[in-house]
């Protein structure tokens, strides 16, 4: 009587069909995080795409011919990479070291948060900072001549080594617990286990440590990179924003709001989004040369 | 390690010494802030040996095993390999193979580049090391994975490649710390005997941390049973099973029922004894007199449920082929483990005795 009727094949709900295929209703839990990401990420972006692609005046690339004809405005990306790998560089580069030091401390949280002060005191400040210790007048210049390492005040501020300080100063922290994290992430039993084998301190970090790094070390490149990239308010106060830290933020804020040309605005940002993303694809591609895998002695 | 990127190369490290060396620890003390975890230790191994430092956790056998690689400090002591001090040379000069319980195999390294880092570190030259290296892996059987990374091996095979990347430099001294803590029952027997094999291949010196009285009595020439960062005794696995020395080494070794009794009378070697409510003959190396307070001890196997001795309450009762083996409560309370040739039941009242012989006595009530 409740027979299936033959020749038709026994209904499966719908829910019943979803689920099995991990769609139930938790995955509407998603449903938030997806609508702020549409609205502030996906829908500014193709939004400032669009725009860029509808100048004043002209074909729809004009506004991208404009920015690569004008020599001022295209050596703002050279200006920029100049600023942002050497100093994400150099922070890395600081930070590998003392990390390995670091994770030897008992004492992490204590420098942990004597670190990350910089970060939430803001550029602006340490900008200003910088402005006035790094002057003509400040401490260290004073110091320098009074130890009579130089005989006139070294120009600090004001140009590339103004910015270019200033950069490290705050890309610093970020790198160095980005760093942290990694370093601390290799067992130490593997360094025990080189040491046992005949390496030395420096073959120990060349052989074992480094190869089980560089991945990191390319996020980590990756992350502090984007950021530096974007530097605005340093360039400003304690640059040259119409010389040499003439950056491409700067040139993006000129256009949009000086000249109140949104579309140039638009295309200058998206410029800068292509080059972030060459360079990261350069650095992640690099990354895949190397070991990936997890960075245990174990079975993990 | 911050001098790490400062350093010089590094000088290549001495050849091993020739095995035929006896390692020699005096005296070791390792202080971590005010705890000690070695409090004076002293021990001769004779080249060749394999010796097991056996102990519950804590008591400091890991401890002396990384003072001995150079891996800790040492607060006080020497060690000697044969006529030469060692206990300030760093690690990576004293030439000492390493097994560790978390194998610590390179994750980015094949089983034959693992192997072969030792060699490297040696400049070995490259035909004689590719040789050496196909020797360390067939001594393994590992010769078919030698391609493959440790993520991609089982935990029995990364653990042999462990031991041949520590036995393929041909080190005086073999360290291993708990190497088969992290296998599974079965490969755990296979890899006694694999390791027992090995050690009698290439005859150098093995020094086995474990805490498994059964690892140690199965694989050792000589065990130091270790506790609070000192020695308890030393002895051949049979000593130790035989005539352990301390209540606590009895307790290791295997001795799972523990009566608190009172001599009642003695004569020649023989003592009545009386606990738990019930009187026991026992045999007694050490004088004791009546009125002495005592400690009786007896492995489950040698408690047999029969006619005399102490009554007591089945709590558990297993099967495991051939014989019963349970748990039971005499009527003060003491646990006892005992073996039973008949099926026995929980609740069922049971009488436990053991031959004079088969019971250790030690002096006093016991802790």
């Amino acid at each position: 009587m409740t027979a299936v009727p033959a020749g038709r094949p026994t209904a499966v709900p719908l829910r019943v069909r979803l689920a099995a295929r991990g769609i139930d209703g938790t995955t509407m839990l998603v449903v938030p995080a997806l609508l702020a990401i549409v609205a502030l990420f996906v829908y500014p972006f193709v939004y400032g795409l669009v725009l860029s692609l509808q100048p004043k005046v002209g074909p729809f690339t004009a506004s991208y011919r404009t920015f690569f004809s004008d020599p001022f405005l295209r050596e703002t990306v050279w200006n920029t990479l100049v600023l942002a790998i050497p100093t994400t560089l150099l922070n890395i580069l600081l930070a590998v070291p003392i990390a390995f030091r670091v994770r030897l401390m008992s004492n992490q949280r204590l420098l942990t948060t004597i670190l990350v002060l910089p970060v939430t005191l803001g550029t602006v400040l340490v900008a200003q900072g910088l402005l006035t210790y790094l002057g003509p007048q400040g401490w260290f210049n004073r110091t320098l001549l009074a130890l009579h390492v130089i005989g006139a005040p070294l120009k600090l501020t004001n140009n590339y080594w103004g910015v270019f300080a200033s950069l490290v100063i705050t890309g610093f922290p970020f790198t160095f617990l980005l760093t942290l994290s990694y370093v601390s992430g290799i067992d130490p039993a593997l360094e025990h286990a080189a040491a046992t084998l005949g390496a030395g301190a420096a073959r120990r970090f060349g052989r074992i440590f480094l190869p089980l790094l560089v991945p990191g070390l390319a996020v980590t490149f990756c992350l502090s990179f984007v950021q530096a990239f974007a530097v605005f308010p340093s360039a400003v106060l304690l640059g040259a924003p119409a010389g040499s830290t003439h950056v491409i933020s700067i040139a993006a804020y000129q256009a949009a709001f000086e000249r109140y040309d949104a579309s140039l605005g638009s295309a200058i940002a998206m410029v800068m989004g292509a080059v972030q993303l060459v360079v990261v694809l350069l650095a992640l591609g690099a990354r895949s040369l190397f070991y990936r895998g997890p960075v245990g002695g174990t079975k993990g | 390690m911050t001098m790490t990127m400062a350093s010089t190369r590094d000088a290549p490290p001495p050849r091993p010494a020739p095995s035929g060396e006896a390692l020699r620890l005096a005296g070791l003390r390792r202080d971590f802030g005010g705890f000690q975890a070695l409090k004076g230790l002293d021990l001769e191994i004779r080249p060749g040996e394999f010796v097991a430092l056996l102990g519950p956790s804590g008591c400091g056998k890991t401890t002396a095993l990384n003072c001995i690689a150079g891996l800790q400090p040492l607060s006080a002591g020497t060690i000697s390999l044969g006529d030469r001090r060692i206990d300030e040379l760093p690690p990576e000069r004293r030439g000492f193979g390493m097994v560790f319980q978390s194998y610590a195999l390179f994750p980015h390294m094949n089983a034959r580049r693992n192997v072969g880092f030792g060699l490297a570190m040696q400049r070995v030259p490259r035909r004689e090391a590719e040789k050496r290296i196909d020797e360390a892996l067939a001594l393994v059987r590992l010769s078919a994975q030698a391609d493959k990374l440790p993520g991609q091996m089982s935990g029995g095979q990364q653990q042999r490649v462990a031991i041949a990347r520590a036995i393929v430099i041909r080190p005086p001294v073999v360290l291993m710390d708990e190497p088969l803590s992290n296998l599974d029952a079965k490969l755990r027997l296979e890899m006694r005997a694999e390791i027992r094999r090995i050690h009698e291949a290439i005859g150098s010196t093995t020094i086995y941390v474990t805490h498994d009285q059964d690892e140690a009595l199965s694989m050792a020439d000589r065990i130091v049973v270790m506790r609070d960062g000192l020695i308890r005794q030393t002895g051949t696995p049979e000593e130790l099973y035989e005539r352990p020395a301390h209540a606590d080494v009895a307790e290791f070794m295997g001795y799972r029922s523990k009566l608190a009794g009172r001599v009642v009378s003695a004569s020649n070697g023989r003592a009545s004894v009386e606990a738990c409510g019930a009187r026991l003959e026992v045999s007694v190396r050490a004088p004791v007199s009546p009125g002495d307070p005592v400690t009786l001890m007896v492995r489950p196997e040698d408690l047999v449920a029969g006619t005399s001795g102490v009554v007591a309450t089945v709590r558990i009762s297993e099967y495991r082929g051939r014989a019963f083996f349970g748990a039971a409560q005499a009527i003060d309370g003491t646990e006892l483990f005992f073996r039973s040739d008949r099926p026995v039941s929980t609740g069922e009242r049971v009488t436990l005795g053991a031959r004079p012989d088969q019971i250790l006595v030690f002096a006093g009530s016991g802790a």
